[in-house]
């Protein structure tokens, strides 16, 4: 963490997944900028040999038993999917 | 009748049901003429299936003629934040990005009211992915404080405070990621519990921050939270993250469990920023407690105090930038018409499906989990929230709980914070740490201000006390009538 | 300058489970469309995962297997990447804290001769982890078509060292590891389905140079051939690149099996950034002990300890060894054979040749046999001890292979035990020396080889029931 942010809008974005506006990009360099700046104050905190916290309570080993039941019908898998056709769901040709 | 029953206890009702006074099928009309009177004005609603609440009261009254009433919360409607999935209703997150979803299934707590007889009533509106304490972020409209209309009920899970408090529902159900059950409790008047991490199934909810959400009740009285979460309450196999701890009998532990009691009063939570009414109403409740026997002491949580709302917005954008992807458009969704790609599918339907604060939220957390930042931001912000734990862990030994404002200032006006988002964040300085530190909180009503906007007081347990917290929250409540106070509407 | 290749693999390989890897829905393969799903697989709003104990145990097992060391304390971790295959948009995985480290995949080398073994060696393994798999697309002229079927099926990821030499290692290195886990029923590595894929990183360097030359991925290596053809198929091409003076462009490149070419990919996007971190939805996994020894003691012998003992203890050539080991059906019903006394050359004879011939005739699986070890075992003391000769047990093991009667009823009710009756044999020793004074003559003479037409003879008025033993004493005894 430097004391100058460095945010970088348009990778952060992409990698994101989300496509902003230049207004967009504005508003949130400055919005983003003073919270980055703000969260800087975790660097005043020793945090020598502590564990990160990963989870709110340490328990372990939590699974369930290889037993195969109902799942869902294709008709209520389906029935939000925004184009579907042959029991599938229809996206733009995917370019590998 | 109605008039007589829309601010009754979640308890008085089920004594008039038993006793039969009180039909479900009569509860659920007036609860639903209760909303044809004011939801145009508190705005509580997103959506509601009247036909299937109205069928499942007729159900709940078959059940109690034949003598098989479920127990307290048969025949009683509840209502559910609009992030908890409820089989072939909407679920919309209050966002553009779900506004036509239907959920194919229904959340554990869904299973676990529906079993108990319970009735869900009403989809309520939130904050979009419960990103806010204002419920100014939902996607579809604002919802209004019941004491007064040009304030916002909190936030996130505001539509399921201002239907409690407007007379609307008896009960509902919130989420609570950083405060988003008890800030609104306390804006709107009433009770609102977040229990302690693991002890209700996250199981359809749609997830915000994973390592903090957690599912709780909304009340008008403390015993009407603790009969809602004995129903809800309670390991679940489809949530690993759910513990494996017995449920006790939260109402009959109300009077069982009497003080005096060691509480601990943080004094970093009643410094700067703090409205001078709030902390006077706070410090009322405090010299309650002690005119009652119980020991109070002052303790210091100063990194929760410093440091809690920036480990939090690392942790809970982090978690949140991966729990939102899924929302892709591809399977479920919106998905843009301008899309002509793949990648153009994301890109498009996620900028145009989302509002301002879930992108900024989504780009905060993809920037500290990316690569050269992880260390930095995300990984330190793990540390400080083992410390915080730590932290209240010390502190807990010695109390039985620590007593504090919920919220620093009142209800404040629509639009007034939502240009800045960072003032926005620290009205959540009392209870965000509670999440970081997973124990339970509970806000109760403690006193208005002198313009007549409730206050509320917080509460916080040792992990898995809930039963402990809600005997110290009941002995107060009993001893006060701010829970008999309604809005005028 | 002469080059050397240096390749190492990324196995993918499904799990035989009943029910995918974070939900309870069934796995499967060959299903409609979209009919193994649910909340959890289609990433719904709200849908939690909960981690499959049986995957668990099964990747354990392949760890031990291998060779791995298992580390007491796991975790899962989210890989995050958009793509219309992975319904959460992220990928539980294990980054930094893989459930297996370490191991070797021993492997052997084509031999001097097809019944000579070959040279073994151990390649390293880095890791071995757990995952989720994706589902499947298929691309249209102008849509692709998005099935989750797959999607969520319990997917281990073992990591060779860049340690393998040549295309030829490499083919060896998949054929062990996959009659490694098949045998250990970790999976039915089925490449046709998908239930085992590979990928290889492959890059050539000067020899006696240490520091790695730059790597190409070679990806959609579909069967285990392919991935020789792909691999044998890039070093040339890099040797090419490099004999022409040119340099190696790090790449990843799509091989077809079917023209045996190669092509770059467009690198997809930017460099990855995948935003590791630990899954809040689940919990760590304890290995302890306890655990550990209970899997160990379900863990087979391995394939080449076995191969080595059946040509040490039951000193089988390396070529019907070869036949029976990799299939673990047919090498543990030899061993049943060989418990019950059968004598362990000709029970492994009968197994290899006899027994596989009439199950590929009859379309049968092992297990649906009729004849069973000890048909074997009674089989083979019957010749033994000379009630019947080999070619009546040819006869008696038809017969056996299709009623599943035991061999010496069939001797009984069919009337093939062989003739030590000196009386009976004597009659047709002399009818044959009758009728063959030309060989008679000649024997007398000093041809050995001139008694094989007057053995002959007897076996054929026998019917092949005269003890050849017998006949040969009696014809000496009766010329002489």
């Amino acid at each position: 963490m430097s004391t100058q942010p460095d945010l970088n809008l348009d990778y952060v974005a992409n990698l994101a997944r989300l496509a902003l506006t230049e207004e967009e990009k504005r508003e949130f360099a400055r919005q983003l900028g003073d919270i980055l700046h703000y969260v800087e104050k975790l660097r005043q905190v020793d945090v020598t040999g502590v564990e990160p916290m990963a989870h709110a309570s340490p328990v372990f080993n939590v699974w369930a038993a290889d037993v195969a039941g109902p799942g869902l019908s294709v008709e209520a898998a389906l029935r939000n999917a925004p184009a579907r056709r042959d029991d599938t769901i229809v996206v733009p040709k995917v370019v590998e | 009748m109605a008039d007589e029953i829309i601010h009754q206890p979640a308890a008085r009702l089920a004594a008039l049901l038993a006793a039969g006074k009180l039909s479900s099928l009569e509860l659920v009309q007036a609860c639903l003429a209760r909303k044809r009177a004011v939801d145009d004005r508190v705005q509580a609603f997103n959506s509601c299936d009247e036909a299937a609440a109205l069928a499942a009261a007729q159900a709940s009254d078959a059940r109690r003629a034949a003598g098989q009433a479920r127990g307290p919360l048969d025949g009683i409607p509840v209502g559910l934040k609009d992030a908890i999935a409820v089989e072939g209703q909407p679920l919309t997150c209050s966002s553009r990005m779900l506004a036509n979803f239907v959920s194919p299934y229904d959340a554990t707590v869904t299973q676990k009211l529906k079993a108990a007889g319970a009735i869900p009533l009403g989809r309520l509106n939130m904050d979009e992915f419960a990103m806010g304490s204002s419920t100014e972020n939902s996607a579809f409209r604002p919802t209004a404080n019941p004491w007064d209309l040009t304030r916002v009920p909190g936030g996130s899970s505001g539509g399921s405070a201002a239907a409690v408090a407007a007379g609307e529902l008896p009960l509902t159900l919130g989420s609570d990621t950083g405060g988003s059950i008890r800030q609104p409790a306390a804006l709107c008047g009433i009770v609102g519990l977040k229990p302690t991490y693991g002890l209700v199934s996250r199981y359809g909810l749609a997830a915000y921050a994973s390592s903090l959400d957690q599912i709780g009740p909304l009340a008008r009285t403390v015993e009407d939270a603790a009969l809602l979460l004995g129903v809800i309450a309670g390991h679940d196999p489809r949530d690993s993250t759910s513990f494996q701890a017995e449920v006790p009998d939260y109402r009959a532990g109300l009077a069982a469990r009497k003080g005096p009691w060691r509480l601990g009063v943080p004094k970093e939570f009643f410094g700067a920023g703090l409205d001078p009414e709030v902390s006077a109403a706070a410090k009322r409740a405090l010299e309650f407690y002690r005119q009652h026997g119980c020991e109070i002491r002052e303790v210091s949580l100063p990194l929760a105090a410093e440091y809690a709302i920036a480990t939090y917005y690392l942790i809970a954008t982090a978690e949140a930038s991966s729990n939102l992807a899924r929302y892709d458009g591809i399977r479920y969704g919106h998905r843009s018409a301008a899309a002509k790609d793949a990648i153009d599918i994301y890109t498009r339907s996620r900028a145009e499906g989302f509002g301002s604060e879930v992108k900024r939220r989504i780009i905060l957390g993809t920037h500290v989990l990316s690569s050269g930042y992880y260390d930095a931001y995300y990984l330190r912000a793990q540390k400080v929230r083992t410390l915080i734990r730590n932290e209240f862990a010390a502190v807990l030994r010695d109390c039985d709980a620590l007593l504090s404002p919920t919220s620093p200032v009142p209800a404040f006006k629509l639009g007034e914070k939502s240009a800045d988002p960072l003032a926005m964040y620290l009205t959540d300085i009392y209870t965000i740490s509670v999440n970081l530190a997973g124990l339970p909180g509970i806000s109760i009503p403690c006193g208005f201000t002198g313009g007549g906007l409730p206050i509320g007081l917080q509460l916080i347990g040792r992990p898995f006390d809930e039963a402990g917290l809600l005997a110290i929250a009941h002995a107060y409540e009993q001893a006060h009538e701010w829970s008999q106070r309604h809005p005028a509407l | 300058m002469k080059f050397e290749a240096v390749i190492g693999l990324e196995v993918h390989v499904q799990l035989a489970t009943a029910s995918k890897m974070f939900t309870r829905v069934a796995a499967g393969y060959g299903e409609p469309a979209n009919t193994l799903t649910d909340p959890v697989v289609l990433a719904l709003p709200g849908a939690l995962p909960v981690l499959n104990k049986a995957a668990l145990d099964q990747i354990i097992k392949a760890g031990l297997i291998l060779g791995c060391s298992i580390a007491p304390v796991c975790k899962w971790d989210r890989k995050n990447y958009f793509y219309p295959d992975s319904p959460k948009n992220y990928q539980l995985s294990q980054y930094d804290q893989p459930i297996c480290l370490g191991g070797a995949v021993e492997i052997e080398l084509p031999g001097p001769a097809r019944n000579v073994m070959g040279e073994h060696k151990k390649i390293p393994l880095t890791r071995i982890h757990l995952e989720e798999d994706v589902g499947k697309l298929t691309h249209g002229a102008q849509d692709t078509l998005v099935d989750y079927n797959r999607a969520g099926t319990p997917l281990m990821e073992i990591v060779s060292e860049p340690a393998l030499a040549s295309a030829d290692e490499a083919y060896a290195f998949l054929t062990s590891l996959r009659l490694a886990l098949v045998h250990g029923g970790i999976s039915d590595c089925d490449m046709e389905k998908g239930q085992m894929r590979c990928d290889a990183n492959i890059s050539i360097r000067p020899v006696g140079a240490t520091r790695l030359g730059t790597k190409v991925e070679l990806k959609n290596l579909n069967s285990i051939s392919f991935v020789r053809d792909g691999i044998a198929h890039e070093i040339r091409r890099q040797l090419a690149v490099a004999a022409a003076g040119g340099t190696i462009t790090q790449e990843t490149r799509d091989y077809d099996g079917q023209t045996g070419t190669s092509q770059s990919l467009r690198s997809k996007e930017m460099a990855h950034d995948y935003r590791y971190f630990p899954d809040p939805d689940l919990m760590p996994v304890r290995v302890d002990e306890a655990w550990l020894a209970a899997l160990r003691a379900t863990i087979p012998e391995h394939h080449f300890d076995r191969q080595r003992r059946f040509m040490a203890d039951y000193q089988l050539p390396y070529t019907i060894t070869s036949v029976l080991v990799p299939d673990r059906g047919l090498a543990d019903y030899f061993e049943a054979a060989a418990r019950l006394g059968a004598a362990p050359q000709a029970a492994a004879n009968w197994i290899a040749n006899d027994l596989r011939r009439e199950l590929a005739a009859a379309k049968l699986p092992l297990a649906a046999s009729k004849l069973h070890p000890a048909h074997i075992a009674g089989l083979v003391s019957l010749v033994e001890s000379g009630v019947i000769s080999s070619s009546i047990a040819k006869e008696v093991f038809v017969a056996m292979f299709q009623s599943g009667e035991p061999p010496a009823a069939i001797v009984d009710r069919l009337g093939l035990r062989q003739s030590t009756d000196t009386g009976e044999l004597e009659k047709w020793v002399s009818a044959a020396i009758a009728a063959n004074p030309k060989a008679v003559a000649e024997f007398k003479a000093g041809n050995e080889k001139a008694l094989n037409p007057i053995k002959g003879a007897v076996m054929k008025a026998s019917a092949g029931k005269a003890n050849p033993q017998r006949v040969d004493e009696l014809a000496r005894k009766l010329i002489g």
